[in-house]
């Protein structure tokens, strides 16, 4: 009406910044942490920095709680805070912290400098969770940004190793060819439906005719998003770039960052109602669960063989896209959930082992560790036996959620597929608890004690995996919740 | 008795031996008072699971001692858990033979001795779990546990092969029952509901959409997990190596009870699930089943390693407890589940003896020994009862169970008697050979002179079985009491199922 109330309309209110008020505490703690780098001596830096950057990971935490009880848009509609985000909200700042509390003793061994490294992974974080709450493409293309660009720098981050390297400019070539595609099928995307706007497109979508120009869309973006999840056939960076990435970094980022990309591809897939979305993503986690569970066969390096059950578990995944929206929806996050805390903290337990330059990374440096560290072989085994996906694990709950959700859709083609492949996995992962349990001790693998870091790391999400596992109910009821409100 | 004990019996039975697990796992590791403690926890167990057939109202149909709560909303999953007549005494023979073990167990295991018993108990807890669960995610659940102790006890404290043993059990029965994991989330998705009792009246009363086009399938998967775990002939190359490899303890639980948990499927899923396919897919059954008997037997008639002849005897005696299921009469099941409690208690009892011999001389093969009657006369007639038991002599437990069977299995059709009824030949030749060669004779190896005769140890863990042998086959009423209309209840539908035929 008048000019006036047109300005008023432009400035952000209190409660915009309520709906990224984790982003905003994070980025934050990011700053004090890099600010304080430089003014610190390299010995002292490592733990007090790590210590600022788990408070600020921990009161991002908080600020996830307090903004759940404001849902709603912000930021002229870019941004939406609802059950949705703040289920990965939670999840990416858990994640993060059980990582910095992993990175206290890696960092200390390895002798790398702290500073940027927590400051990259609190980044990281930011980028990750405004992905899950961005509901407009651009944005959610500048957050898969910050997220990308943040662990590309950290997968490189054992400079004196040259495989690290290697995986940092292979992951960062591959990564921005990638989100290129992503743009273009973001700008097909505003040219089919004049938006790019999630609800926006959903509605046009939606309202019947749906341009060709939207499938090819659809496509490309698809293709930018399976890259960052490392499904097959766009997932042959990523053996590589784990085997050389710093471990507690590959525990982040086949975590955080895949989780927040299941958020974006949950909301085009379902909020926008993509079209054609059942066939395109049939094949890909058919393809996903096959070459990732073959691949992890021959596996002799534990990085290596959790980098193709990582594809094989986001083949698992992807089953659930296909299935329809309110089965489907709490199925993706459920695994999500279940996916992070069993691998985040299997990836812890192999920074521990892995020792100076990360030697110890073959199935052989795990023999007879059921013998010398009783412990961290049974939390290792309980990892592994949830991944396979054995009961009162969340493995199991998370691939009977995303099977039951597929057969309900009625694509038992799939569910066979998935169930043959599961019992491939089996084999693989067994093979190290094999190796663990059954062989002699190999004396020469120098084996510290647990530090308190790592202990409360491992603690964490070994109860959260047991956790989901026993008692999935409140978890998967807060996930349905979530389809149900995006179904009005 | 108070009925809150008979509510809360089923859980305590399920986990004290858990329980007790939990607690070895803080136990200073002082291995004599660790043995003592599972010994004392394990022989509580024994006395607690007691309480199920005292009080067991007998010649009632129907499921007893139930508990039913609510354990998760999304999927609905019920902590359900009830035994009949058939279960209850699957779980005693579980209760019985775990004392003997960890008796057996004693000297051999002088490593990681801890862990041992952990892994004991907490297999016992899920083999129990196994019979009683009545939703069927419990019951997939505690099926799946029951791998995991069992593999690790073949490949940490198994013989030379024993991680290619341990893998191959592992992905043998895991493989396996992905299928009937595919098959009960099937169902789920079709009714809502994991509970057996449910589903089943849900199956019977035609609620089921597209059951007909789904129901052989349903039944293939179910049967598939459970032939594998038998295990029924093509499928039974797992549990030679299984057997042969494991530690006593092991081998005795696996062929005491862990067989049985397919059998027990068999028994209760396929049968009470799915009456109509049963049925139209048994002469197959039948005939594997009748393959096992003759193949497991004539194998096992030329087994250099006795306790390699003692795991085909296994297949040959679970060949019959199959053929009694899968003949449809009264006889037939009530015979399949008393073989399956006498094959528990003989076969438990053939593989301490010869691990008990294994301690001695380290060796199984039967070559080695010979003549042994003269140094260790008690272990040579503990050895011939068993072996009488076995065999099927009257009077002994093997005799009721392979006669009710047969007698079922003349009536389906008199070629399954007849050709089940060779089985029982072979089983006597394999057996009494064996015994002739290890036994009679002149000692033929030197150091089989001075091996010492059985301890009060071992005499202790033998005595219960021999008394059991002999009780089971003097008085089969105690246990057929409680089974006979357990089978009833399973076999209801196939009356009615015949007469729909009739009316046709």
């Amino acid at each position: 009406m008048n000019n006036a109330n047109d300005l008023t309309q432009l400035i952000p209110q209190a409660a915009d910044y309520v709906r990224i008020l984790p982003e905003i505490v994070l980025s934050i703690f990011g700053m004090i942490v890099m600010v304080l780098d430089p003014l610190m001596d390299e010995r002292r830096s490592q733990r007090t920095l790590g210590t600022i950057a788990l408070i600020g990971s921990l009161a991002a935490l908080a600020a996830t709680l307090f903004q759940g009880q404001y849902p709603g848009l912000g930021f002229w509609n870019m941004v939406r805070v609802d059950s949705f985000s703040v289920f990965f909200h939670f999840l990416v700042a858990a994640v993060t912290a059980v990582v910095i509390l992993t990175s206290y003793e890696y960092m200390a061994v390895q002798g790398i400098r702290a500073g940027e490294y927590y400051a990259l992974v609190l980044f990281g974080a930011v980028g990750m969770s405004l992905m899950s709450s961005a509901v407009e493409l651009v944005l959610i293309f500048i957050a898969l940004e910050i997220s990308s660009i943040s662990t590309y720098v950290l997968a490189g981050f054992r400079r004196e190793a040259a495989i690290s390297s290697e995986s940092s400019v292979k992951y960062f070539l591959l990564g921005s060819f990638a989100t290129a595609f992503f743009l273009y099928g973001v700008a097909l995307m505003f040219g089919a439906t004049g938006s790019t706007s999630i609800t926006v497109i959903g509605n046009v979508l939606r309202s019947g005719h749906i341009p060709v120009l939207a499938y090819v869309g659809i496509a490309l973006m698809f293709v930018g998003l399976g890259f960052k999840v490392a499904a097959a056939p766009f997932h042959v960076w990523t053996p590589d770039v784990y085997e050389g990435a710093p471990s507690p970094v590959v525990g982040f980022m086949s975590t955080a960052p895949k989780a927040a990309v299941f958020a974006v591809l949950l909301r085009i897939m379902f909020e926008a109602d993509a079209p054609g979305r059942v066939w395109l993503i049939w094949v890909v986690a058919a393809l996903s669960m096959t070459l990732g569970n073959i691949g992890a066969l021959v596996q002799d390096n534990v990085k290596r063989l959790l980098a193709y059950s990582s594809i094989a578990h986001a083949g698992y995944l992807l089953v659930a896209f296909a299935a329809l929206p309110n089965n489907g929806i709490p199925a993706a996050m459920f695994y999500t959930a279940s996916y992070a805390a069993m691998n985040v903290g299997a990836f812890a337990v192999i920074s521990h082992i892995g020792g100076k330059g990360e030697r110890y990374v073959t199935l052989e440096d795990y023999e007879g560790l059921g013998r010398r560290s009783p412990l961290l072989a049974a939390t290792l085994t309980i990892f592994l036996l949830s991944l396979i996906g054995i009961p009162i694990t969340g493995g199991f709950f998370a691939k009977f959620y995303v099977f039951s959700a597929a057969l309900q859709s009625n694509l038992v083609g799939l569910v066979i597929i998935g169930v043959l492949n599961s019992a491939v996995a089996s084999y693989y992962y067994l093979r190290v608890i094999v190796v663990m349990y059954m062989r002699e001790a190999r004396e020469e693998v120098p084996l510290p004690p647990i530090p308190v870091g790592l202990g409360t790391a491992l603690a964490v999400s070994l109860a959260a995996t047991i956790y989901l596992g026993v008692l999935p109910g409140r978890v998967l009821d807060y996930a349905a919740r979530t389809a149900a409100e995006w179904a009005r | 008795m108070s009925t809150g004990l008979d509510n809360s019996m089923l859980t305590l039975v399920t986990f004290i031996p858990l329980a007790g697990a939990l607690l070895l796992v803080v136990f200073p590791r002082r291995d004599r008072d660790i043995r003592l403690f599972a010994l004392v926890v394990s022989l509580l167990e024994f006395v607690f699971s007691l309480h199920l057939p005292v009080h067991f109202q007998r010649g009632q149909a129907g499921f007893q001692y139930e508990v039913n709560n609510l354990w998760i909303s999304n999927p609905n999953i019920h902590y359900h858990m009830g035994v009949d007549g058939v279960s209850m005494w699957l779980v005693v023979l579980t209760t019985f033979l775990t004392p003997l073990c960890v008796l057996i167990s004693w000297k051999s295991i002088h490593e990681r001795v801890k862990e041992f018993f952990i892994l004991l108990l907490v297999l016992q807890t899920a083999l129990i779990g196994v019979f009683v669960a009545l939703d069927l995610f419990l019951f997939y659940f505690f099926w799946e546990a029951t791998l995991i102790p069992m593999a690790l006890l073949i490949g940490i404290y198994g013989h030379g092969r024993r991680i290619y043993a341990a893998v191959k059990f592992f992905l043998y029965t895991m493989v396996a029952s992905m299928f009937m994991l595919a098959a009960i989330l099937w169902l789920y998705a079709k009714t809502g509901t994991f509970d057996f009792v449910s589903i089943q009246s849900a199956i019977h009363n035609g609620q089921v959409e597209n059951f007909a086009g789904a129901a052989t399938w349903l039944f293939l998967g179910f049967f598939i997990a459970f032939a594998v775990k038998v295990p029924v002939f093509p499928f039974h190359t797992w549990l030679p190596d299984a057997h042969v490899e494991a530690p006593t303890a092991g081998s005795v639980l696996l062929a005491g009870v862990l067989l049985k948990m397919g059998t027990y499927g068999m028994l209760r899923f396929n049968l009470g699930l799915f009456p109509e396919q049963s049925r139209a897919n048994a002469w197959w059954v039948m005939i594997l089943a009748l393959i096992g008997i003759v193949y497991g037997a004539l194998v096992a008639l030329v087994q250099p390693n006795m306790k390699k002849l003692i795991a085909y005897s296994s297949i040959s005696h679970l060949g019959f407890v199959v053929l009694g299921i899968f003949s449809f009469t009264q006889a037939g099941l009530d015979g399949a589940t008393f073989v399956m409690l006498a094959h528990g208690v003989s076969t438990g009892a053939l593989f301490m003896l010869a691990g008990i011999l294994y301690e001695r001389r380290h060796t199984y093969e039967i070559a080695e020994f010979g003549g042994l009657a003269s140094p260790m006369p008690v272990y040579a007639t503990f050895f011939l009862f068993i072996v009488l038991a076995s065999v099927g002599l009257p009077l002994l437990n093997g005799f009721i169970g392979e006669f009710l069977v047969l007698s079922g299995a003349f009536r389906d059709r008199a070629v399954y008697g007849i050709l089940g009824a060779t089985g029982v030949i072979w089983s006597a030749c394999y057996l009494l050979w064996m015994y002739q060669r290890v036994f009679y004779g002149k000692v033929t190896h030197e150091v089989n002179l001075s091996l010492p005769d059985l301890s009060g140890r071992e005499r202790a863990a033998l005595w219960p079985a021999a008394a059991a042998a002999l009780v089971m086959g003097v008085a089969p009423l105690l246990w057929l009491n409680a089974i006979d209309p357990a089978v009833q209840n399973v076999l209801a539908p196939f009356a009615q199922l015949a007469s729909k035929m009739v009316g046709r």
